[in-house]
């Protein structure tokens, strides 16, 4: 589907025709584009740096919270970012991402993530028809169980929109480091595309059974929480970057964290969320430039662990 | 949501601290100056405490259910729900309170106010008072704007704690059934400021259940002192 030339086609057309919209002042450098890695079932290439949206985009009806949203999604978009994550969960949030792509033309290069998050599997249907007509989009790329609440009622209603034409791809999530065991199971016995799970510098037990699964079983890994809600970034700014940072292009905390998960190869894309342009523009940037290699990963988690 | 019970304050958040005192800046702007007729509300309760007697006491319960129902709709459904999908049932349990005033006080008249001679009314004035006057200043002074004030009346939180206060004057047979949801909206609303990491949020809870304390206090010296009483006659 994704590989069809008619589609790329059109995405491509779509994308030229909305590049003036997200790109207004003429004259100025683009920045460089992040790398991107492959989904695993589909081939298709997703830049390593997502945009969460737990917490920073539920702002309610707050007009100008929304318009500096739209612009931390415009910069998202500029930076050559893709994929958007949210969910029924995230309170307004789903809305203000609607407010957002309105506001910026519906960017073509979209890829669109959402949840289904109801005990009642009956009802998943329904609510991810609410989520896409709150986020104002023909479909979702990618629909995710979330936190696996009632995984068996809704994984076969998904993979029957996505048979259907009215998804892209299916996955299920966690975070915290919650239900790993459950998760594993998934992994190994349902045709899922995507897992979605907690992974940073820290928070590192994914590394022992559940990112080498996904390598394993051809599964695509978004990653939530890398900067532990900021938590992990605050105690890191207490101290200077290594000066062997530079080695990996890193410039900031932030850089550092988002390449150490982004270098694992089982990690498809890292989503941290904010509220500040300047903080989005520095997160691409981390999918700039060089990326640790297993050497350098450890001595990145090594160093953290001693500060 | 499964496991539930493993999930902190902290992981349930799902705002931030700008979002959440935002929305009372929002929501004072749009609706200025209703905070003088909630202030004015406020004012007329310590009068009819002042004047004591049944009657005060069954009108303090009505403008009282009068603000709960306000804050349920105007504050929790109107506002508060755009971002915390709980605030729908705390729109309903504060419909709930509202109902159970007008019952047991308007009703029942189970609200009669005693002069402030004995440590629970004292403390129960200096709440209420606090509630009207010191809580919407806390904000600014911990260095927020004017404009995001919590004021009795159209914020939950003095409005609780007004009610507490309220309920401490009642004196020796407390209406027990009106205590639980303003408390359990103060642990909440504390672990709420906890969670946003607010310098603030031990003022709440503390001041409930110092209230609740003094309350079950008070209904335990006046059995005691009853007990006695009827012993000697």
């Amino acid at each position: 589907m994704e590989k069809s030339p008619d589609l790329a086609r059109r995405r491509l057309l779509r994308a030229v025709a909305a590049a003036p919209l997200l790109w207004p002042a003429l004259g100025r450098a683009q920045p460089a584009r992040p790398a991107t890695r492959a989904i695993p079932s589909s081939g298709e290439a997703v830049p390593l740096v997502g945009l969460g949206s737990w917490i920073t985009f539920n702002v309610g009806n707050d007009r100008a919270a929304r318009d500096a949203s739209a612009e931390v999604m415009r910069a998202f978009f500029l930076a050559g970012g893709r994929l958007i994550d949210s969910s029924p969960m995230y309170g307004s949030s789903q809305e203000v991402i609607g407010y957002g792509l309105k506001k910026l033309g519906r960017p073509a290069n979209l890829f669109a993530a959402d949840k289904v998050w109801i005990s009642n599997g009956a009802e998943g249907r329904p609510q991810i028809e609410t989520s896409r007509r709150l986020w104002g989009i023909p479909r979702f790329d990618l629909i995710q169980v979330h936190n696996l609440l009632s995984w068996q009622a809704h994984l076969p209603t998904l993979f029957a929109m996505k048979a259907a034409g009215q998804l892209r791809y299916v996955g299920i999530t966690t975070s915290h480091g919650r239900r790993h065991g459950e998760m594993a199971q998934i992994m190994a016995s349902q045709p899922i595309d995507f897992v979605q799970l907690t992974y940073n510098l820290i928070d590192r037990e994914a590394e022992q059974r559940l990112l080498p699964l996904a390598r394993e079983r051809g599964i695509a890994v978004i990653v939530n929480r890398p900067f532990q809600q900021g938590v992990l970034i605050r105690r890191l700014q207490r101290h200077p970057l290594p000066p062997w940072a530079s080695e990996i292009d890193c410039t900031s905390w932030a850089q550092f964290a988002l390449k150490f998960i982004i270098s694992h190869p089982a990690v498809t894309c890292a989503i941290p969320a904010t509220t500040r342009v300047d903080h989005v523009r520095e997160n691409m940037g981390a999918a700039v430039g060089r990326l640790p290699d297993q050497a350098m990963s450890a001595r990145m988690a090594a160093w953290v662990g001693r500060l | 949501m499964s496991e539930w019970w493993t999930y902190g304050p902290r992981d349930l958040l799902m705002f931030s601290a700008r979002t959440y005192y935002r929305l009372f800046e929002l929501y004072n702007t749009e609706l200025w100056p209703l905070q003088i007729v909630a202030l004015v509300l406020g004012a007329a309760v310590l009068v009819l405490w002042r004047h004591g007697g049944d009657r005060a006491g069954r009108a303090i319960a009505a403008i009282l259910a009068v603000c709960w129902l306000w804050v349920a709709w105007g504050f929790h459904w109107q506002r508060y729900a755009s971002i915390n999908w709980a605030a729908s049932f705390f729109a309903l349990a504060f419909v709930v309170q509202a109902l159970l005033l007008l019952w047991a006080a308007v009703v029942r008249g189970r609200l009669t106010p005693l002069p402030a001679t004995r440590l629970p009314q004292r403390a129960g004035l200096g709440l209420l008072l606090f509630a009207l006057l010191i809580f919407p200043l806390m904000g600014p002074l911990l260095g927020r704007s004017w404009t995001q004030a919590e004021v009795f009346g159209m914020a939950p939180d003095p409005t609780a704690l007004a009610t507490l206060g309220v309920l401490l004057f009642a004196g020796a047979r407390p209406a027990w059934v009106l205590f639980p949801i303003p408390v359990a909206w103060c642990l909440i609303s504390g672990a709420t400021l906890w969670a946003m990491e607010a310098p603030d949020f031990a003022i709440v809870p503390l001041a409930a259940l110092l209230a609740l304390l003094l309350a079950v206090g008070g209904a335990l010296t006046n059995a005691r002192s009853g007990s006695l009483t009827a012993l000697i006659k």
